[in-house]
């Protein structure tokens, strides 16, 4: 048995570094990705795209573009509206503000596309997009956080550019007086910049309409499943009548979830035109126009004893979500998980999503990333203002094994995270005593070295707390001919799921790998599965086609005791060959068996249906957590501002680890974008909404030069899963920043702190801190901390804000009895519901109906204020804490949600 | 807009093509001939997923024109494995090592290794990596990419194969 494969017994395949089956395809140039495909009658479709980040539509003219030779069609939102199609969330849910698809009336960001060219060539429906003409009156954009803050609403029909709030604007009078009377209390400020996920196949679909009510889709994608979904929800089209295939996709990193603006209106397209119709972004579009990630701005508060352990703390978090995000990010996930590793016991915070006139906001791995960045790079601060070492700090800090089952300050349940063990091991692997010689040594000589250390755990395979994170389905085969096939809802963007699961299959199965095909990337196989996003392939698909695998090889074992005159428990299986223990004489073939059990019913035991075949939907724990800790070495050039990566170490534990080689591959590659993330990456946005890095020379991507080569150390605790497995698709972007940032700060540390974070560390950056100057104007460019606290809001707020906000005299006449339609804003995205009352005297009862199902309750009613408090198991055991206020046909209030702050409610009578 | 009568051998076999002036070297590989193992990742030279072999040396396809090609000799990455199948020493160490995750940069990687290892001087570590650095690739940190490189420059590729 293999270290790597500690929760599977005798394992043969899981842990071994099998070489993938994906490569000798993709090696070859035969991969299949989406520009690759092409159908008879095939045109090609170009964007006309908003020169302006905001500002209303007064005429777009087409006739040039129109009289282009080889120019079929010009659609305008106009004549996309004949197609009913409503625009969801990564959630499958209806956008919360409404997004068209080509502009209507106004555009709210550069780039946004206004119309759509169908031509014969890329080139021609380029050169026609290039001549539409669009008359604009431009309004003021609002671009920046700050600019949310105090600029008009980018969407009129909202009050403001909150796109989502959670926890509480006011901080507790308890927890602001326990970080102003701790030993230490420091303050951690991080602004992350916007960055593009650039996958290196840029966004594309071929749509093709093959009958009134069919639809099929080639698409780079993260889950063709995900995307038939999705469409079919748009579309209000049966889900049946559509076909998505994504066989290979060139990275995703959280920006295909679903289609968009420029897909979708290609598909509506296709259905209007009735030809095939293609579009492939071009790089400038991917990097300008594609759906970007992070831009945020945290400003983290934490108070420490006299021994350094934590006593309090509280953040204030700002999420620049763009004008219309792939689904509204308040934050609220980089809240929970914030101190989720840590013995803290009390923490607050304000954390909030905004409207701007700027793409709008979607995934990149690790969406949540900065609370591991903010919190990691706080400890190494408070460390050297407290003159404790680093990893001492953690030390008294983590939660080990020995301090669980316990729950986080936010409520999570945490009962086998190991990243105080994570670090002990890779402090043991790496003798920090003998490096901080060589770093003085250094020192002495002018040069600046530093050591990096960060730990975190990562919340993966999520299933159950989300409507669209679902368990997966494998359906496993064993062919009349022997060789066993597996169709599976997974999908892989390099993620390699064809090789892993074969693994899987051959090992539980007792099979030569070899003998193992897994199909995936078309929604025609096998169930529904969100594919890849939130680190959930690898544990849930491994323990659902584990699970398969097991109940195929039941199967085979009860037709081959039958066949042989033997007890089920004495066959084994290996090889690909039965025989019965004890008695290798009496063996048969995999194949002997799949041809008796598909074609001669007659020698099948009674109750033994025909064939070899077996499917399993794995239903996880709700969540499964890895943890790591890493540690790098830089040494920062003191003449130049460069940061050359010395070493680089991980150390961490993803529970059973399928595939080395793909587990290393997978935090290999997250790290290299934490590398770009802290050093070179910038998507900046001028003044006036133009993005301003156009091409991959001003977007700087790591190249091998930058990146050092990865140590790797792996833990294998397993998990509590089938199989034991931990997901690793995220985690390298998530813990790397800190760890490279938290390097770079500690041979900066002669020179003094990085007061402000604000990514990326260029070179002239780093200058700036060495010199004590604002050399890359960075300072300068950037709104005071005060301001960013400052609200729009009205000044004098009760201070109670626990009580109905400013409770009107109670209006006699208002009903509050029968039925109302609310809604909730809540971390996952609006959550509509309706709500039945009935009051008595002083006494409310009645229901809350959700397509989860209806939940009743209980509660006080005085004047037109109803309370009532509801216990909910999702996503955690909380009380919600319901204030609602009742006026004429409409109601409004909040939901305490326990310790995760309130929720705004709002709604009317039905 | 002119036109432009070409021929070229591509993989050992001749193509004949009438193609716009502006059309790109790897527009026409893709378009006309088929051979869509030639991926565009960036169209402007700096991702290197479109490199191609043109008369023995690496060459951004997205860079060149299809008019330019006329007489030329291109290798595609779908020309470097033996008919049987076997794989070339490049695409096999990039196997052995876990080299691609996506594959979507790896087709030009895979070219300027084969064009710098093909001849019969024996490149450096210092210049394969020197001039992998002018590939971009998402997904792997370029872990794999490296050891791969290094196995070629010591001259120990395919000895597995």
């Amino acid at each position: 048995m293999n270290a790597e494969a500690s929760g599977i017994n005798a394992a043969r395949y899981i842990g071994e570094r099998v070489l993938r089956k994906e490569d000798p395809r993709l090696l070859t140039g035969r991969g299949q990705f989406v520009d690759d495909i092409s159908l008879p009658g095939m045109l090609h479709c170009a964007f006309a795209r908003s020169m302006i980040a905001r500002g209303r539509i007064l005429s777009i003219d087409t006739a040039a573009a129109r009289d282009v030779p080889g120019v079929h069609a010009v659609y305008t939102a106009e004549d996309l509206a004949k197609v009913s199609f409503t625009m969801h969330t990564f959630f499958m849910v209806p956008t919360s503000v409404k997004t068209p698809t080509l502009a209507e009336d106004h555009v709210a960001y550069v780039g946004e596309p206004l119309a759509l060219v169908i031509a014969d060539s890329r080139y021609i429906a380029e050169d026609a997009a290039s001549l539409i003409e669009v008359e604009y009156e431009e309004e003021e954009p609002v671009v920046t956080l700050a600019d949310a803050k105090s600029g008009p609403p980018v969407h009129p029909e909202l009050e403001n550019n909150i796109a989502g709030q959670m926890g509480d604007e006011d901080v507790d009078d308890e927890l602001e007086a326990a970080l102003n009377g701790a030993a230490h209390c420091m303050t951690q400020r991080v602004i992350h910049q916007r960055v593009s996920q650039s996958p290196m196949e840029t966004r594309g679909v071929l749509a093709t309409r093959d009958g009134p009510e069919e639809l099929t889709l080639y698409i780079t994608c993260q889950s063709p499943h995900a995307v038939a979904r999705w469409v079919s929800l748009a579309l209000g089209l049966p889900q049946a009548a559509i076909r998505v295939i994504a066989k290979d996709v060139g990275g995703a990193f959280g920006l295909k979830n679903h289609p968009w603006k420029e897909e979708s209106s290609v598909i509506i397209a296709a259905m209007l035109f009735g030809r095939p119709l293609k579009w492939i972004e071009d790089r400038y579009e991917n990097l300008t126009t594609a759906n970007p990630a992070r831009e945020q701005d945290i400003t983290l508060r934490i108070a420490f004893d006299g021994e350094g352990r934590l006593v309090a703390s509280h953040s204030e978090y700002d999420l620049n979500n763009g004008a219309y995000p792939q689904a509204v990010d308040e934050g609220m996930a980089a809240q929970m998980f914030l101190w989720s590793a840590y013995k803290l016991p009390a923490y607050g915070f304000l954390t909030r999503g905004w409207y701007t006139n700027t793409t709008g906001l979607a995934a990149y791995r690790g969406p949540w990333a900065m609370e591991t960045l903010v919190r990691e790079t706080a400890l190494d601060k408070a460390a050297r203002a407290m003159g404790i070492d680093p990893v001492e700090l953690r030390r008294r800090n983590l939660v080990s094994l020995a301090d669980q089952p316990t729950t986080s300050v936010l409520g999570l349940p945490l009962e086998d995270i190991t990243p105080a063990e994570c670090l002990e091991k890779l402090v043991g692997n790496f003798d920090v005593a003998a490096f901080r010689k060589e770093q003085a040594e250094a020192r002495g000589q002018g040069r600046y070295l530093g050591l990096g250390i960060a730990a975190y755990i990562e919340p993966t395979a999520s299933a159950g707390t989300m409507g669209v994170m679902t368990g997966e389905l494998a359906q496993v085969r064993i062919e009349p001919t022997g060789k066993v096939t597996a169709t599976m809802s997974t999908h892989s963007q390099g993620h390699g799921t064809a090789t892993t699961m074969a693994q899987v299959i051959a090992d539980r199965l007792g099979v030569p790998y070899e003998d193992v095909t897994v199909f995936e990337g078309d929604n025609s196989r096998g169930g529904f599965g969100p594919g890849a996003a939130g680190s959930r392939q690898g544990v849930i698909a491994g323990g659902a086609a584990i699970r398969a695998s097991e109940m195929l090889a039941d199967k085979v074992k009860a037709l081959a005791a039958h066949l042989l005159n033997a007890s089920p428990d004495n066959i084994v299986i290996a090889e690909g060959m039965i025989h019965v223990e004890g008695a290798p004489e009496m063996s048969r073939s995999l194949g002997e068996i799949a041809g008796i059990a598909y074609g001669e019913p007659d020698r099948l035991p009674p109750d033994l249906g025909t064939g070899l075949e077996i499917q399993y939907r794995y239903q996880p724990p709700p969540m499964t957590f890895t943890s790591a800790a890493h540690a790098c070495v830089v040494e920062v050039d003191a003449e130049t501002g460069f940061v050359k990566i010395l070493r680089w170490i991980s150390s961490e534990d993803c529970g059973t680890v399928i595939n080395p080689a793909v587990v290393e591959g997978q935090i290999s590659g997250g790290l290299a974008q934490a590398i770009g993330m802290v050093l070179l990456e910038e998507m900046p946005v001028d003044e006036r909404g133009n993005p301003t890095a156009a091409t991959y020379k001003d977007y700087l991507l790591p190249a091998v030069s930058d990146i050092p080569e990865f140590e790797f150390l792996h833990a294998n605790t397993p998990s509590k899963s089938i199989g034991g497995m931990r997901g690793v698709g995220e985690g390298g972007a998530i813990i790397g920043p800190p760890t490279l940032v938290n390097a770079i700060a500690d041979a900066l540390s002669p020179f003094g702190e990085i007061d402000v974070l604000e990514l990326p560390l260029t070179p002239s950056k780093i200058l700036g801190i060495i010199e004590g100057r604002d050399i890359a104007g960075t300072e300068a460019r950037r709104e005071a901390p005060a301001a960013a606290t400052q609200e729009s809001a009205p000044a004098a707020e009760p201070a109670a804000s626990s009580e109905p906000a400013a409770a009107p005299a109670p209006a006699a006449e208002t009903k509050i009895d029968g039925d109302w339609k609310m809604l909730m804003k809540t971390p996952m995205g609006d959550q509509e519901m309706t709500g039945h009352f009935e009051t008595s005297g002083s006494a409310v009862s009645g229901y809350l109906a959700s397509p989860e199902g209806n939940q009743d309750f209980a509660g006080t009613v005085e004047g037109n204020v109803v309370k009532f408090d509801l216990k909910v198991e999702k996503p955690m055991k909380i009380t919600l804490k319901y204030n609602l206020t009742f006026e004429g046909d409409s109601v409004s209030g909040k939901v305490k949600l326990g310790m995760l702050g309130s929720a705004k409610l709002s709604g009317e009578r039905i | 807009m002119s036109d432009h009568h070409i021929e070229l051998t591509i993989n050992g076999r001749r193509h004949v093509a009438d193609v716009e002036g502006r059309m790109t070297l790897a527009d026409m590989l893709r378009d006309d001939a088929g051979y869509t193992g030639v991926h565009l990742g960036c169209e402007h030279g700096v991702c290197g997923a479109c490199t191609v072999i043109v008369d023995g040396r690496a060459v951004r396809s997205c860079l060149m024109l299809a008019a330019q090609a006329d007489g030329a000799e291109v290798t595609t990455v779908e020309g470097l494995a033996e008919p049987d199948g076997t794989l070339h020493p490049v695409q096999q160490a990039m196997r052995e090592e876990h080299a691609l995750q996506c594959g979507f940069c790896t087709p030009g990687v895979v070219m300027t290794l084969a064009a710098l290892t093909g001849g019969n001087e024996k490149p450096t570590e210092e210049a394969l990596l020197g001039a992998l650095s002018g590939h971009i690739c998402r997904c792997t940190g370029y872990q794999g990419i490296r050891r791969a490189a290094k196995r070629l420059a010591a001259g120990t590729a395919g000895a597995a194969a």
